[in-house]
């Protein structure tokens, strides 16, 4: 029970921080410091990417429309969590959650494609040790997948807090981020796709 | 440090690379510190268990979110590792004092042991002795100068200084179990990869700064959003204390640049591991991309250590002075300029690359035009003494000190500027001393000046002043003694990092910088001595009215030390000297008329525990012993998941409470306000 006295404290703003809107900003900075991380392995990727070594190259390899089936289903994976956005904003926890599950299942199709490409990959004898650039190449990609995997074991997360606790301001927080982080992801992968597919089969 | 750098073994299922022999019995040099270490240690849990502190020091500190606690934990570590560095130091220069010959073998230090105390001495002094005063120092000031409660991730600022904690317990662990690695502070390879490292010593340097590293990163965030957000009513950026200023500067450039020395570091942790080819001499590996990646988040550092230390001498130049700063907007934008440049003279580093003369020739001048801000800010601190009441206090001793070392410092720094000088000078003793005189006399003498002024603020009691200055001035002439020989002898030629050499003409100049550096050992001993003499005579020298030097910001408001909840009222904020002002306008130490509850954070375990398990993570990638690794990665991230469903996370303080902490400050700090309140509110009663 709210009681009169807490609601006045509320009212003086002598709250001692840590309201929603400083975590959404400092997840923002966050967001931003990855950014920087992210950019460092596309210049690393950038000076390796003649880095062969007389061994196979990604021109051999690439199947561009395999890459756009993977691309289609993140990109697809930042709409669904779109809607969910909308309905935990309408408060509609079923909605909600179909959502979620759809874009938990959309990015999970997404994983399995990449790990299936790796794994092709590397029977055809392109493993992270085969040359400077393969070693750049998984260092960016498998980087990104990581976070996607991070960010699907986030969910699974979220929707346990959202079991116990509905949509509590927390949560509503917690939803806020995650949706930022996936959407960051999603942008990156577009640097991904152009820069290293695009550009390694041109 | 062990000598078996040669042990290789086939990794055990249950213990990875990790033997009893590896642990080094038979060194005479470590030997006797392992002992005293262990006795030590023994010594002090005895102790503590026997006073029976240990659910004070776990309840109070090490799970407390308390940002002024937090900070003084990180100055208590920092100056433990400062003595463990500067034995480092200490073997180095005797080492080259004694090793004049030309077969190996000269002095008393074989070379492997000698290479991991000079990487030991580097990464030790800047990770884990400068980064945390710095850190440690923001901790203490920052949320009180800007008027905030706390910082605005309280729970990751506990987790920061855990990580921070991590890094340091594996680069003392080295000692011990195993090596160090023996590659220079930044361990460039192909040295540093498995080829010609092959045992542990590098992994524990990769390990002790990815960890560290982290918790840094993390405190960027933190105090980026605290300083952003959090300030009190009115107050606006460009009246914030030029501390703050400085520390949200050093903050952008560590969310900026510490991603890439995340990024560098495990890049180079997977050639080691999985045999990746970034970094190696076959294969399409780049050891230059190593070299300006690392410099990339290296300068940008440099300056992450300095900043703060240029916001320290601010506060105290104007405080001694008497008067307002002099130049606040200049200086302010002069550090905006330096935080952005800072950004585009990292190949100054490695003129000698090859990149070609253009290339150079920016990377030069860019180098050259940092010094134009920093000039600026040494005039702001001499025009702010100029016809001002200087009172020449123990701290004002260290920044007077600081303005000619690192005046000189920076001369020296133009020089090595210049490619064509550089070329000559790279990789000398020159150079050397060059970066000491700036990180010295500069950065360390800032340290201990903030430290020596906040230290009541942070304890209630004072530091000796009269040793404090003793201290300065070994420190001074210290450092001349010790490093003006380094440039001399860099000028002839003496490289760094040598174990020996056949020139005795560099002899004697060597003994005189082995001297110096006994000079400053003796001003760390009487600072150690300060510290003692300082707790012993504390009930001496108290602070009662929380402003003991006439203080000019927020933070002399306060008690001393600062109510947990810090400001029982929000301030509103109306001049950039706040303090000052009210003082000047009869504002200060207002009496309110009630109090109303305090919205805290509880504390958790959750930091500690989580660090924990990251320590277990990083031993057990050390010495390849799989599922310890698995455990700890898996225990980092359970800790943090079972903390996010906890709901117990803050609470109220009561008005109860918070009364007799205002009423024990206010009846020191403003004796008649306080009767007044006292009387107004007992007739009303009435």
């Amino acid at each position: 029970m709210t009681t009169s006295a807490d609601l006045q404290v509320h009212d003086q703003d002598e709250h001692h921080h840590d309201s929603g809107g400083d975590t959404v900003f400092g997840f923002w900075i966050y967001i931003m410091s990855d950014c920087i991380l992210f950019a460092t392995l596309f210049a690393t990727y950038a000076v390796m990417s003649g880095s062969f070594a007389g061994q196979i190259t990604p021109k051999e390899l690439f199947d561009l429309n395999f890459v756009l089936g993977e691309t289609a289903l993140l990109l697809f994976s930042s709409f669904t969590f779109g809607m969910a956005m909308l309905y935990a904003h309408k408060k509609s926890m079923r909605g909600m959650i179909t959502w979620l599950l759809i874009t938990f299942a959309l990015g999970l199709g997404f994983l399995g494609m990449e790990l299936f490409e790796f794994y092709h990959f590397s029977h055809e004898g392109a493993t992270p040790q085969t040359s400077g650039y393969w070693s750049a190449f998984y260092g960016l990609v498998a980087t990104h997948g990581l976070h996607v995997t991070g960010g699907l074991i986030w969910m699974l997360i979220l929707f346990a807090h959202f079991k116990r606790d509905g949509f509590s301001d927390a949560n509503m927080v917690r939803l806020a981020c995650l949706s930022l982080f996936w959407h960051f992801l999603d942008v990156i992968w577009i640097c991904v796709f152009s820069v290293v597919y695009l550009m390694g089969v041109m | 440090m062990s000598s078996k750098a040669t042990i290789v073994t086939e990794p055990d299922i249950i213990f990875g690379k990790l033997t009893l022999d590896v642990i080094p019995f038979t060194d005479p040099v470590i030997l006797p510190v392992m002992i005293a270490c262990m006795l030590g240690g023994i010594g002090l849990f005895a102790l503590i268990t026997k006073m029976g502190k240990w659910g004070y020091l776990w309840n109070e500190w090490l799970t407390s979110v308390d940002h002024k606690r937090i900070g003084v934990m990180y100055i208590i570590v920092a100056i433990v590792m400062l003595v463990r560095g500067f034995s480092d130091a200490l073997m180095m220069r005797a080492q080259q004092a004694f090793a004049t010959a030309d077969e190996v073998g000269a002095g008393f230090l074989p070379p492997e042991h000698y290479d991991q105390i000079f990487t030991a001495h580097g990464t030790i002094m800047i990770f884990f002795v400068a980064m945390p005063l710095v850190i440690g120092l923001m901790n203490v000031v920052v949320p009180l100068q800007i008027g905030a409660r706390d910082v605005a991730f309280p729970f990751l600022n506990s987790l920061s200084f855990w990580l921070f904690v991590v890094g340091a317990l594996l680069v003392n662990i080295s000692l011990f179990v195993g090596e160090f690695a023996a590659t220079g502070w930044l361990a460039y390879p192909p040295l540093s990869g498995i080829e010609y490292s092959p045992w542990v010593g590098v992994d524990y340097w990769l390990w002790a700064l990815q960890i560290s590293g982290i918790g840094t990163l993390l405190t960027g965030v933190n105090f980026f959003v605290t300083i952003m957000k959090m300030r009190a009513p009115g107050m606006r950026l460009m009246q914030m204390p030029v501390f703050t200023w400085t520390s949200l500067c050093a903050n952008i450039l560590i969310v900026i640049s510490f991603p890439i020395l995340t990024v560098t570091i495990t890049l180079l942790t997977l050639d080691r591991y999985i045999g990746t080819h970034f970094f190696t001499n076959d294969l399409g590996g780049n050891q230059m991309m190593y070299v300006n990646l690392i410099w990339a988040w290296g300068h940008p550092e440099v300056y992450i250590l300095i900043l703060p230390a240029f916001g320290v001498f601010s506060e105290v130049t104007a405080t001694f002075s008497r008067k307002r700063l002099f130049g606040y907007t200049s200086l302010i934008w002069a550090t905006l300029v330096i935080m952005v440049l800072s950004f585009v003279v990292w190949l100054h580093h490695f003129f000698t690359m090859g990149s070609g003369a253009s290339v150079n020739a920016f990377f030069g001048i860019a180098t050259m035009i940092i010094s134009v801000p920093t000039g600026v800010k040494i005039f702001n601190w001499l025009f702010t003494m100029y016809k001002g009441r200087v009172e020449f206090s123990a701290s004002m001793w260290w920044t007077i000190s600081f303005l000619f070392t690192f005046t000189i410092g920076g001369m020296t720094g133009v020089m090595l500027a210049i490619p064509a000088a550089d070329f000559v000078l790279h990789n000398s003793l020159f150079l050397i001393a060059h970066f000491h005189n700036v990180i010295i006399g500069g950065a360390v003498f800032g340290y201990f000046a903030g430290l020596t002024y906040w230290f009541p603020k942070a304890t209630g009691f004072m530091l000796d002043e009269k040793l404090g200055k003793i201290s300065c001035a070994l420190w001074t002439v210290g450092f001349f003694v010790a490093f003006m020989p380094l440039y001399i002898l860099g000028f002839n030629g003496m490289t760094r990092r040598l174990n020996y050499y056949d020139n005795p003409e560099w002899t004697m100049l060597l003994w005189v910088a082995a001297f110096g550096a006994i000079i400053v050992l003796a001003g760390i001993t009487v600072q150690l001595w300060m510290g003692y003499v300082s707790i012993r005579d504390r009930d001496q020298n108290r602070d009662l009215t929380g402003d003991p030097w006439n203080g000019r910001t927020l933070e002399w408001a306060t008690s001393s030390p600062p109510p947990f909840y810090n400001f029982a009222k929000m301030p509103k904020i109306h001049d950039r000297d706040e303090h000052q002002y009210k003082k000047d306008h009869g504002m200060a130490y207002e009496v309110p008329e009630n109090y109303t509850p305090i919205h805290m954070p509880k504390n958790t375990w959750c930091g500690i525990v989580m660090s924990g398990f990251a320590l277990m993570m990083g031993f057990a990638m050390v010495w390849h012993i799989w599922w310890m690794a698995i455990v700890g990665f898996v225990g980092i991230f359970a800790s943090l998941i079972i903390y996010s469903f906890e709901r117990d996370k803050d609470y109220y303080v009561q008005v109860d409470v918070i009364e007799p902490l205002e009423e024990a400050h206010l009846v020191h700090a403003n004796p008649t306000g306080l009767r007044a309140m006292q009387d107004k509110k007992s007739s009303l009663e009435a």
